[in-house]
Parts: C-alpha cells; sequence; structure tokens
C-alpha cells in the first residue's frame, strides 16, 4: 500500500487533514515514522507533514515553559530554558537522531524507547493538542495514548526547574554511550511546594513510562540522605510489572532498580 | 501517485530529482543523484552507515523523508575529498588504519566531520559521543577515534586528552 504525504503550512489544516483519516501518522521528525515507512508497516497510509513555525517555538509561559512539540532534541539541548533536560536529550540515540527526533514525537515512542517521557512525566507535564487550550496531564495522555495517534500534539508545558538540581534523571544500560535503555530514572523534588512536590518515573519498567507512587510517598518530608530515602528504596517497584525483553529479565530490573534509585536520591552519579 | 520535484545543494552542487511520497533521502542520493557514497545499512537509523549532513547537522538518510531536503544543503563523503587531496579526516583514517570493511567509514567520517565543524578541537569523550550512532563492526573503535582526534589536532594534541 503506497504511501501519501501531505504538508500543510499551518497547524489547523494539518489538524483536519489528521481528523479526516483513521489511517493518517503525523509527521515529526521521521525518526520513528520512517521507520515504519521502510519496514512497509500496512497500518498507515497517509503522512501530514506540518511547517507551521508554531510547532518549534518554545517561550516562558508564566511558570511554565511551553516547548513546541516539533523542537528537536537537538534545540533542546541549546536552549538555555530547557537546558536542564540536556542530560535526557543527549542520551536519545546519536548525534544523528537528535538531529531529527522531536520532543513531540517522543511521546509516542514504544519500548524500548522514549525516555524524555519519562522526563517529562516526572515534571508534570501537560500536553496541549492543537486547538485545545486546556491540554491534558501527561498522566491522562499516557493512559490513553493508543486512542490518540491521529491527534496532533501543539505543544509540552513543564515547569519552570529553578534549580537544576531538584531534577534528576539517570538512564541504565549495558553499552555506553548509546545503548538502549533496560530502565530509566526521573525525578523532580520540588521540596519547597509542600506535598505532592515529589514525583519519579519510571521507564522501561512497564509497557509505557510509569510513576513510582510509592517511592513518592515514601519520600515526602523526608531527607535526601541513607536514612531518609530507606523506606523509598523498599518500595522501589511496589505496583510495577517490569517487562521481560532482550535487555533484562523482569527480577533482574526489580533487583537493580533500588540500587540506581538510590545512587540518583543521593546524587552519587554513579548510575 | 505524482511525483514531487525537489532541488537541493548535494556537496555544493544543485541538484533537482523527483521522489516519491515517503521516499527517503538515502534512496533519492543513491538512485535519484547518483552519490553512492551514503551506504544502506539497516534502514531503521540504528546503524549510521547512511549519515549525511544536512546545512550542517548529522542525519541519517534513510530514515529522513526525501522531500523535506528541497533547498537544503546535503554533504556526503562524495563531497569530502577534493581534487587536490583528500580530507584530513579522510587522510587520519588511511594512516591508522581505521577502515576494515569500510563500510560503516562514510557514516564515521561524516558524522565526525559533523563534530569537527562545530567543535574543532574536540575531547576524546566528545569523539566517542559523536559517533555514538555509528556501528563499526571491525575495528573497535580505537582507530577510528584516534584518527578524528588526529585530524583535529594532531598527534601532540590526540595524546595530550584525556
Amino acid at each position: 500500500m503506497p504511501v501519501q504525504v501531505e504538508t500543510h503550512a499551518r497547524l489547523d489544516d494539518a489538524v483536519r487533514a489528521c481528523a479526516q483519516s483513521a489511517n493518517a501518522r503525523f509527521f515529526g521528525g521521521g525518526t520513528l515514522l520512517m521507520r515504519a515507512v521502510n519496514e512497509g508497516d500496512q497500518s498507515f497510509d497517509r503522512i501530514i507533514r506540518c511547517s507551521d513555525p508554531v510547532l518549534r517555538e518554545i517561550r516562558m509561559d508564566g511558570n511554565a515553559i511551553s516547548i513546541g512539540a516539533g523542537v528537536t532534541m537537538l534545540e533542546v539541548m541549546e536552549n538555555r530554558d530547557t537546558a536542564f533536560l540536556a542530560p535526557v536529550a543527549r542520551i536519545v540515540g546519536g548525534p544523528a537522531v537528535r538531529s531529527a527526533a522531536t520532543i513531540g514525537g517522543n511521546l509516542y515512542a514504544d519500548l524500548p524507547y522514549g525516555e524524555m517521557t519519562t522526563a517529562l512525566l516526572a515534571l508534570g507535564a501537560t500536553i496541549r493538542f492543537a486547538g485545545d487550550a486546556q491540554g491534558v496531564s501527561i498522566d491522562d495522555f499516557l493512559r490513553d495514548r493508543a486512542s490518540r495517534r491521529n491527534r496532533v500534539v501543539q505543544s509540552i508545558s513543564i515547569p519552570r526547574v529553578g534549580d537544576a538540581a531538584n531534577f534528576r534523571f539517570v538512564k541504565v544500560t549495558r553499552v555506553k554511550p548509546k545503548g538502549a535503555a533496560l530502565m530509566s530514572i526521573a525525578a523532580y523534588l520540588n521540596r519547597s511546594s509542600g506535598s505532592g512536590g515529589i514525583r519519579v518515573a519510571y521507564g522501561n519498567m512497564g509497557p509505557m513510562p510509569v510513576r513510582a507512587l510509592a517511592v513518592e510517598r515514601a519520600l515526602e518530608g523526608a531527607s535526601l540522605d541513607e536514612r531518609g530515602i530507606a523506606r523509598a528504596l523498599e518500595v522501589a517497584t511496589e505496583g510495577l510489572e517490569p517487562p521481560t525483553d532482550a535487555f533484562a529479565s523482569s527480577w533482574y530490573r526489580r533487583e537493580v532498580a533500588p540500587v540506581h534509585l538510590k545512587r540518583l536520591l543521593l546524587g552519587s552519579g554513579r548510575a | 501517485m505524482a511525483k514531487k520535484p525537489v532541488q537541493f545543494h548535494l556537496n555544493g552542487e544543485e541538484k533537482a530529482a523527483f521522489v516519491d511520497d515517503g521516499q527517503n533521502l538515502l534512496e533519492l542520493l543513491r538512485r535519484g543523484v547518483g552519490d553512492l557514497t551514503p551506504k544502506y545499512g539497516c534502514g531503521q537509523g540504528t546503524c549510521g552507515a547512511c549519515t549525511v549532513m544536512i546545512d550542517g547537522k548529522p542525519h541519517l538518510s534513510c530514515i529522513t523523508l526525501a522531500e523535506t531536503v528541497g533547498g537544503r544543503k546535503v554533504e556526503t563523503v562524495g563531497g569530502l575529498g577534493h581534487a587536490g587531496g583528500l580530507h584530513p579526516l579522510q587522510e587520519a583514517f588511511m594512516r591508522n588504519f581505521a577502515a576494515q570493511c569500510g563500510y560503516c567509514t562514510p557514516g564515521m567520517l561524516m558524522a565526525a566531520k559533523a563534530l569537527l565543524d562545530r567543535n574543532p578541537r574536540p575531547t576524546r569523550e566528545e569523539v566517542v559521543e559523536a559517533i555514538s550512532g555509528n556501528i563499526c563492526r571491525c575495528t573497535g573503535y580505537e582507530a577510528i577515534i584516534n584518527s578524528v582526534l588526529e585530524a583535529a589536532g594532531g598527534q601532540g594534541a590526540m595524546a595530550g586528552r584525556g
């Protein structure tokens, strides 16, 4: 089945084109979609592209940063306002992938990819679809991701992280510097905002990025030292069902998760 | 299905070709305009053999939609050497035996060129990072890393880098 490519200059035209066909896919940077095209994926027959510059904007929006869905990983790394996310963007593929891969596309990346989405989950991002001013929480977005495949994400809104030390991320891989993650952990430790200010998310510990709710509860009001995080480490994988795949078994993931979580929380940087 | 016209600059020369919907840049380069220097490896953006530069940045041509290069500057290994000789990277690769089967070499060279264009004096760590998306199954990478460092600053500079 040949694929048809349409390019629209305006975002609302692209949104209409996507809405007209259940077999349409929106084109971000192409690093996922072109793989599917090359493999002869028959699940879509239309590719909708959009050159609207609104998709490439990074702007401050009150206490939030709005990142256009078409912003590449390289642009995330190079922009001063999103520089705290550079450690996450830097581990997405090699430099040639980062020149093309977009933050919006990463939201739809299947295992073992999607590390940026893990970070966005920890940050409590809001996903804004084109034409929808309200947006949805990333938790809700991920819960219903499969049914949103032909909706067009316009931007992702994340909080301004004042102290970069409040945001922590690690990718655990057997191959360095580049290798598929057997797990990633992101933590937003906004302890000054009171209850609910701590969010911890895992990647590759389930079918999609997932919050470590038991860890978050255990860290509320706790100090970030060996004693303070002990309870969080005990419940590091509570409620999770890590997969077994080519990179690691479910058992192994459960065993090493507390080790990497500990290093992340104590900031020892060994993970 | 109608073909689409694409005009772009390839290694400094204007090129025009027709592309099919969904066609990737690697096919356009190899079949459309006859530049056989970028290689087909995996077709999934995983191996890096097809690495080219677009507007100065490294891209994987096998997962780049061909029509997106309209009006842009594409560089391949075909444009690296000049009539007067090889590019310093190519010379360094030769001196250090950084190519064995040679299949990854075009991608390695373009990944390295993208690095040196932006950062002429990279550290060893930066070189490793720059070629981290390029797979070589022959050399064990050391000869390639040393070649890039040598091309950047000569043997003396290479020895002084961690």
